[in-house]
């Protein structure tokens, strides 16, 4: 398995607290992996040190083979590193496709002020049927010009998925995907996100208080608390660790 | 040395006010969440009170000082938070500005409608015989009035440690400069705290408004105005949030300021333009090279996680069925105005028609950086001025067609645009809005005052250009045609642009800059060319403007208080679509052309009480736009849209019921209606388990 992901001794200060402390973490291509730890562990802030919106105070991050350090954010996504958000993040007054494609125009990069200016900036009919079709995969067409606003969380969390996928990501961070829904909806968004995976083959990241959730997609699991790594390994390792369950899981399980 | 000293000595004194007004920016800043562009026209309330009572109605000195500083002003800090910010205290950066923004217009409007127009001469202190000198150590004098102010600064200060360090209500102040949401969530009334830091920086307003007036030789709203950019420069070295360096900063400021003034060269231009303009130079570099705020853009709230997501706008989508009634209405009424204009007006509404032609041009501008782009830009009057007097330079010194001229006059606004905005974008929010106010203040001083630019004491000479056998110069009408072309075309390129991929990246930069980020957008890139786009359409509104006047007038049409009135109007109005601009501009003439010219002579000859009015209709035009302003934290999609969509709604339903009541069932319908979507549930900070 080839790496893709790499982070070395990646540390984070806030005044006052660490909220990471030389975090080491590896994905490999096409991995699923997981990465769990009690509220305020530091994962957000991991994911936002991964994507360049936090800077490092230690440690560095390989993507790709290319390290990431003076990397802006915009450029990392360009590289493959897509993401969604614990607290969702849309675009307001949009609708999923639009969402969708914006995206897709960032992606193949042929936007320009001066086709703007001549007319040619509007959607062009393989990005009209590249949208489509994430449409369809993620079961979005009902839904697909309404304004988004007018979704449920639920929707809005497909649609974050389906925007970071639009960029074909060779790694999605996944925050929380599951927070704010109910059983059924979190079910079907398991669901989706299996599908949606093994047809893509894209790695994943995926950070989730849903202990169901994360055995059913997960292969190998790293365990943040209090900003250190406290575990890793293959799922049934890690639940069965005793340090784990009693760090974690003690009264869940 | 005794030169430097006593410079040193008058710096302080003007150091002490930016200190106290710098001091009062900070602690409203961090207490409401609002940035006063307001607080020197504050200032200038007291100041001109202090002098009417003082120096018109000769009353002794603590009446009048008890009277403006320490009554009128508090009230006034009062009434502005309870009145008005306190209902904003979850509106959006932008709309915060916004109201600061007209209050800065507004307040020095109604006051001179008390105070008289023209500044005041023969200012007097705090003090009886002011401007006495001393001379303790030879050749050093310092005169009585800045021994006050310098005196009176120190008290305050000693005042507010004992507030800050000894007083319940000082440490809720503090704490809540400190961090507000943590005071919040530690159960602060932070209305309470608010209230309070707004009569008491309302106070300390008043104060540096008495204390600045001797040091100027006459009370006039723009000395309030441009100096009390120090203060800014002074709280923005403080990045808005330290109050002991907003103090150190405006002492620092005023004293370098003095011995700038006195050991700068004279005589070259350069130098005597610089003068004045110190401190909007000082401020844009402040802004542009203090490293504490370009750090600001990383992500920096401990509590992201806990607060919901703010309320998303209904009113962010315009619907299809909006937009083609406002298309047909305006079309029909455009046609019917034309008719009017071109068979059947006087002179003087074809000139209001051409202005309003011209300034819908130069709105454009403003619906592009702010109504797409979501930044407030101060300086779009510059722009269109650097378009303006590009054109006609171009034309007088090298001969060329005005029409070329204007082409090659808008890629150099663009180009500065660009330029401008390369640093300034680094800051965002309120920063960039700073700094362009700074640079327009700098431009009107320093560059349009040079004779390759504004053309020095004759503004330079723009022709009417001549297309075949259609001579402009005879023919207004014709020229009226040829800007509404001009319209057209600017017009249809911001519809282009908007729907493009330009558009949909600022869009998605307004809904998101992080998920932006996160798909690969690049923020500044789509920011600059905004920036260059807007600077672009000014700049060809600009030269239109030039060209109808046959010159360049660089100071009434362009000056950086246009461009607040404009924004002010624009933004109020309706800054989210192509018409929003058109109505904003001719509404501003209608409105001055019908409403003022016959309704208010009307009151002036009938109602009037005031003992100094002097121009009216201008005075009150501006007054009453500006307030509008304050109609935008409720509505942000502008007045005008939001009443197009209420009305709208309302014949929806009327159409729904009909056909209900006809037996069919009309399903789904009313989604024009905000309160009939589905809102997405705030997204829970914790575990769903
Ligand atoms: N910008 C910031 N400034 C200061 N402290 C921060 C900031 N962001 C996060 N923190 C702190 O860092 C720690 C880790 O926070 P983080 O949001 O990464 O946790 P998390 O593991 O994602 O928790 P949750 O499960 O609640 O989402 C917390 O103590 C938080 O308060
Ligand atoms: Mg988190």
């Amino acid at each position: 398995m080839s790496g893709l992901l790499s982070a070395q001794s990646v540390t984070k200060k806030f005044a006052g607290i660490t909220a990471l402390d030389s975090v080491s973490l590896d994905v490999g291509d096409g991995e699923v992996v997981g990465l769990i730890g009690p509220n305020g562990a530091g994962k957000t802030t991991f994911f936002n040190c991964l994507l360049g919106l936090l800077k490092l105070d230690g440690g560095s991050v390989t993507f790709d083979g290319r390290d990431l350090a003076g990397v802006p954010t915009h450029k990392r996504a360009r590289l493959g590193i897509g993401r969604t958000f614990q607290r969702i993040e849309l675009f307001s007054g949009m609708s999923p496709r639009d969402h969708f494609l914006v995206a897709e125009r960032v992606r193949n990069g042929r936007g320009a002020l001066w086709k703007d200016l001549l007319f040619l900036g509007r959607p062009s009919s393989d990005e009209n049927a590249r949208a489509d079709a994430m449409l369809e995969l993620l079961g979005l067409q009902p839904a697909a010009d309404r304004p988004i606003e007018s979704l449920s969380l639920g929707v809005g969390r497909l649609v974050e998925i389906g925007r970071a996928l639009m960029t074909e990501p060779k790694l999605v961070l996944l925050d929380e995907p599951s927070s704010g829904l109910d059983r059924h909806e979190t079910e079907v968004l398991t669901e989706q996100l299996r599908t949606v995976q093994r047809e893509r083959g894209f790695a994943v990241l995926l950070v989730e208080h849903d202990v169901e959730f994360v055995r059913s997609l997960v292969e190998r699991v790293f365990v943040l608390d209090f900003g250190t790594l406290i575990a890793s390994g293959t799922t049934a390792e890690v639940f069965a660790d005793s340090a784990v369950r009693k760090a974690y899981l003690g009264d869940m399980v | 040395m005794e030169e430097l000293i006593s410079r040193i000595v008058v710096g302080m004194s003007y150091g002490s006010v930016y200190a106290l007004l710098a001091v009062g920016l900070v602690l409203t800043y961090k207490t409401s969440g609002v940035f006063n562009l307001a607080y020197g026209a504050q200032a200038f309330v007291s100041g001109a009170i202090y002098y009417d009572l003082r120096v018109r109605h000769d009353l002794p000195i603590p009446v009048a000082l008890l009277v403006a500083v320490f009554i009128v002003a508090p009230l006034l800090g009062l009434v502005l938070d309870r009145g008005l910010f306190r209902y904003l205290r979850n509106a959006t950066a932008i709309a915060k500005l916004v109201t600061s923004l007209a209050l800065l217009v507004a307040i020095p409007q109604i006051l001179k409608l008390w105070f008289g127009q023209n500044p005041a001469a023969g200012t007097q202190g705090i003090v009886p015989r002011g401007d006495t000198s001393y001379n303790p150590f030879g050749d050093v004098f310092v005169s009585r009035n800045d021994l006050a102010t310098i005196l009176v600064t120190l008290l305050v200060v000693i005042a507010l440690t004992v507030l800050f360090r000894y007083s319940a209500l000082g440490l809720q102040m503090r704490a809540v400069v400190e961090s507000a949401r943590l005071t919040e969530l530690a159960g602060i009334n932070a209305d309470r705290v608010s209230t309070a830091s707004w009569v008491l920086c309302s106070f300390l307003a008043g104060l540096a408004g008495v204390l600045l007036a001797p040091l100027f030789a006459a009370v006039s709203d723009l000395n309030y105005t441009t100096l009390v950019v120090v203060a800014i420069s002074a709280a923005a070295v403080a990045s808005l949030s330290s109050i002991p360096i907003a103090l150190a900063g405006g002492l620092g400021l005023g004293v370098l300021q003095q011995i700038l003034d006195r050991y700068l060269p004279t005589g070259s231009v350069l130098a005597s333009n610089i003068r004045p303009a110190l401190p909007f130079i000082a401020l844009f570099l402040v802004l542009i090279f203090s490293p504490a705020l370009r750090g600001r853009r990383e992500l920096a709230d401990p509590l992201a996680g806990v607060d919901p997501p703010p309320p998303a706008l209904a009113s962010t989508v315009r619907s299809a069925a909006l937009t083609n009634a406002t298309r047909i209405f305006g079309v029909v009424v455009g046609l019917l105005a034309a008719y009017y204009i071109f068979f059947h007006a006087s002179g003087q509404w074809l000139d209001i028609a051409i202005r309003a032609t011209i300034l819908s041009v130069i709105f454009l501008s403003i619906t592009v950086i702010t109504g797409m782009a979501g930044q407030i830009s101060l300086c779009q009057a510059t722009f269109a001025g650097i378009g303006g007097c590009a054109t006609a330079q171009l034309a007088t010194r090298f001969g060329m067609s005005v029409l070329v001229a204007m082409l090659i006059a808008a890629a150099l606004s663009a180009l500065i645009g660009a330029l401008l905005a390369v640093p300034a974008l680094r800051l965002g929010g309120i920063f960039l809005s700073l700094a362009t106010f700074a640079f327009a203040l700098f431009f009107d001083n320093v560059m349009a005052r040079f004779d390759w630019v504004g053309g020095g004491v004759v503004p330079e000479d723009a022709p009417r250009p001549t297309i075949g056998f259609i001579n402009f110069d005879q023919s207004d009408k014709a020229f009226l045609v040829l800007c509404l072309l001009i319209l057209l075309v600017v017009a249809v390129l911001v519809l282009a642009v908007r729907s493009g991929t330009t558009g949909r990246y600022l869009d998605a930069l307004r809904g998101s800059e992080t998920a932006a980020a996160s798909i690969g957008i690049n923020a500044a890139r789509a920011r600059i060319t905004s920036f260059a786009l807007a600077a672009a359409i000014a700049g060809v509104g600009g030269a239109m403007l030039t060209i109808y006047e046959r010159a360049a007038n660089y100071d009434p049409n362009f000056v950086y208080f246009q461009g607040l009135i404009w924004v002010v109007l624009v933004v109020s109005l309706g800054s989210r679509s192509v018409e929003g601009a058109i109505q904003a501009a001719a509404g501003l003439f209608v409105f001055q052309a019908v409403i003022l010219n016959q309704v208010v002579p009307w009151l002036a000859d009938h109602v009037q009480p005031w003992y100094h009015m002097g121009q009216p209709p201008q005075t009150l035009a501006i007054i009453l736009l500006s307030l509008g302003a304050f109609t935008y934290a409720k509505h942000p999609e502008g007045i005008l849209e939001f009443n197009k969509r209420k009305s709208l709604e309302a014949i929806q339903r009327l159409i729904d019921r009909r056909s209900s009541k006809g037996g069919a069932t009309s399903a789904g319908g009313g989604t024009l209606d905000g309160s009939e979507t589905v809102g997405l549930p705030a997204a829970a900070g914790g575990p769903a388990s």
